[in-house]
């Protein structure tokens, strides 16, 4: 077997091919659905109005899209320079630390000053978090899969150490979490009286920015370029490694940013729950969009979309909502696979 | 010197094997996937899948050495599936990985929630018992199987036809083809045997150590696999030797912290062996030798 480039495909091909990839995904959900005894259409029917049938749920579904717009970019960013940043998730919790270190009362500011110092420094902890393993990469060629995956668990468990220790708030009758947010380190609600908050329209100011960085920039360039082929990125006297220490400041300060968002946003405080694996689901995000930052946007609303559906359709049809991320994976990899299939063909022999 | 007795004792030596027999199943089936070219980040998924098949099998009244062999189906099956898109089809092994481990985890529970929809405690199943042997020794017959697997995995790879093969596709893959042998089948069955050892690994959490199958169970132990693959080198011998340190870590730091417990946080113990393991990334990947095609897809026809 081998594969052979197709020169021009046809747009029923690159059309037909994601289409036969959604449809598969549809086509196991609904079994996933039948084997639970319940009617698949029916289930179906519910995510859909569990994530947009109403204005409630439209905005749940944009709230729950927030973090994983931003660990999306962090991911398309990193992946498109080839740095294999798994740790999202850790970085996240660290932006999420030093907005409750720095917005619990230890700075005293109005609003306007305090948000913005606080977004900052949450972006400089995700970025020096992932500057680690970058330079584990560049300097001695440690691979940063593991490193990264593994600061995942470290991270988690010194936040389990400051929330049971220093960060614990003391009228929190034993529940391991940290003091409140002070009003002022509180992000305000985009539409009053209900959940959304000015996080998504950050979120969406990072896809832009980071879509003028990648496509109009020098950096943007040389990061395509080092994750197209390194060897010649480097022949071509680009600095390889710091294009990818600047890569890992990039990725890691934006998934910093989902953890300001989601406590300043949405939390007002640090528990150890903060993020269901949103770190993890960046991943998911960031391929669907193939990479591409303003279709991080569309992937995260989607995804975060089954999710949250998934979740009211559970508690209608009492279909596990597991399912959720069944389909999510499956989305991933039925469509991988889709696009690789619409420029190559399988040959035998 | 009572820290220092602790390594004296039997239940210490004990521990050591018990916590390293998972990781040495799982290890060895990454490091056949690695050593014939494909990254396998399925793996923490793959074991997760393991342990709740093999379980499930029993719980359902299978006996013991069926639910082994079920969590060895089931994880052969998510190995093929891993192939299957990364060798003929060439896609991303990193993003296949960890899609195949979002994929298998999930499916895991979904499918315990579905079997049990309203249980608060996990429910038990009758594990393997330890052998009838003398201190240390006294451990299942699922410990004594990791072992010979390193025995066999080291015997195949180093001195058996089938073994150069798998070790070549990993190095040079055209010179593989030239000698007629097929890339794309050495590659396929090296990933899904590989898979097969990493649920077995899994399979041994809930059928040998507890007796219960819990959501987080395997809690990064997969990648910890990957890293004491590097750590050994690629070498099944050396590997092993890396599990029975990071296990003797393990079983340490647990009992210090009984002792040292009430001055430092638990959460220090329990981040050092995740620590443990960047560090011997850092010390070893400057003389571990990679093989040479590893997470390169290959194209007949193409150089």
């Amino acid at each position: 077997m081998r594969l052979e480039p197709i020169a021009a495909p046809t747009p029923a091909r690159l059309l037909g091919l994601p289409l036969a990839a959604l449809a598969l995904t549809l086509a196991i959900g609904a079994a996933l659905a039948a084997l639970a005894g319940a009617n698949p259409l029916a289930v179906f029917g519910l995510i859909l109005k569990g994530a947009a049938g109403s204005r409630f749920a439209l905005l749940e579904t944009l709230n729950r899209a927030t973090p994983l717009i931003f660990t999306g970019l962090a991911v398309a960013v990193a992946f498109r320079a080839r740095l294999w940043n798994i740790g999202a998730e850790a970085q996240l919790y660290a932006g999420a630390l030093t907005t409750v270190l720095l917005g619990t009362g230890a700075v005293a500011a109005p609003a306007p000053l305090l948000l913005p110092l606080l977004a900052l420094t949450a972006f400089a902890a995700g970025a020096v978090l992932l500057l680690g393993p970058a330079f584990l990469k560049v300097r001695f060629g440690v691979d940063e899969v593991v490193t990264t995956l593994l600061l995942n668990f470290i991270m988690l468990l010194f936040v389990s150490m400051l929330l049971e220790g220093p960060l614990k708030d003391p009228l929190s009758l034993g529940w391991p979490q940290s003091p409140a947010l002070v009003p002022d380190a509180r992000l305000p609600r985009l539409v009053s009286g209900l959940r959304l908050h000015w996080g998504f329209a950050l979120a969406l100011a990072a896809a832009l920015v980071t879509w003028a960085i990648m496509a109009r920039t020098t950096l943007g360039f040389e990061m395509r370029a080092v994750g197209e082929n390194p060897a010649a990125a480097a022949f071509a006297g680009m600095p390889v490694p710091r294009v990818l220490l600047r890569t890992a400041i990039l990725s890691g300060g934006l998934a910093g940013l989902a953890g300001f968002s989601e406590v300043a946003g949405l939390k007002g405080n640090l528990t150890l729950d903060l993020s269901p694996g949103f770190g993890y689901t960046g991943i998911i995000v960031a391929m669907l969009a193939m990479l591409h930052p303003l279709g991080v946007v569309v992937a995260g609303v989607f995804v975060a979309g089954v999710f949250v559906g998934a979740d009211s359709m559970s508690r209608a049809a009492g279909v596990p909502s597991y399912i959720a991320d069944i389909l999510v994976a499956t989305a991933l990899l039925t469509m991988v696979a889709a696009l690789k299939l619409t420029r190559f063909r399988i040959r035998s022999g | 010197m009572e820290h220092l007795d602790i390594l004296l004792t039997a239940s210490f030596w004990a521990a050591v094997l018990r916590i390293a027999s998972p990781l040495i199943f799982a290890t060895m089936g990454e490091l056949i996937c690695e050593r014939a070219g494909v990254l396998n980040l399925g793996i923490e998924g793959i074991m997760v899948i393991g342990a709740f098949t093999g379980w499930f099998a029993v719980y359902a009244g299978l006996p013991l050495w069926a639910g082994v062999a079920t969590a060895l189906l089931a994880g052969m099956a998510f190995g093929l599936l891993h192939g299957l898109l990364t060798v003929p089809l060439g896609l991303s092994q990193h993003v296949v990985g960890l899609g195949i481990t979002l994929l298998a985890t999930a499916a895991a529970s979904y499918a315990y929630r579905l079997a049990l929809p309203r249980v608060t405690t996990p429910p038990r199943i009758d594990p393997f018992q330890p052998l009838p042997l003398p201190g240390a020794l006294a451990q299942t017959p699922l410990t004594y199987l990791a072992f010979l697997t390193v025995a066999v995995t080291a015997f195949v790879l180093a001195r058996t036809p089938l073994g150069l093969a798998i070790r070549a596709v990993g190095e040079n893959p055209q010179a593989v083809e030239a000698q007629g042998l097929s890339v794309t089948a050495l590659r396929l069955g090296a990933v899904t045997i590989g898979s097969g050892l990493m649920a077995v690994g899994g399979a041994f959490l809930t059928l040998s150590a507890f007796s219960s199958f819990f959501f987080e169970m395997v809690n990064g132990r997969g990648w910890i696999c990957i890293a004491l693959v590097v750590f050994g080198a690629w070498h099944p011998g050396r590997a092993l030797l890396g599990a029975l340190l990071f296990a003797a870590f393990d079983a340490y730091q647990i009992r210090l912290q009984q002792t040292l417990g009430a001055a430092i946080p638990y959460q220090v113990f329990l981040m050092l062996p995740y620590a443990l393991s960047i560090l011997a990334l850092v010390i070893m990947s400057r003389r571990a030798r990679v093989p040479a095609a590893l997470m390169t897809p290959y194209n007949r026809g193409e150089r």
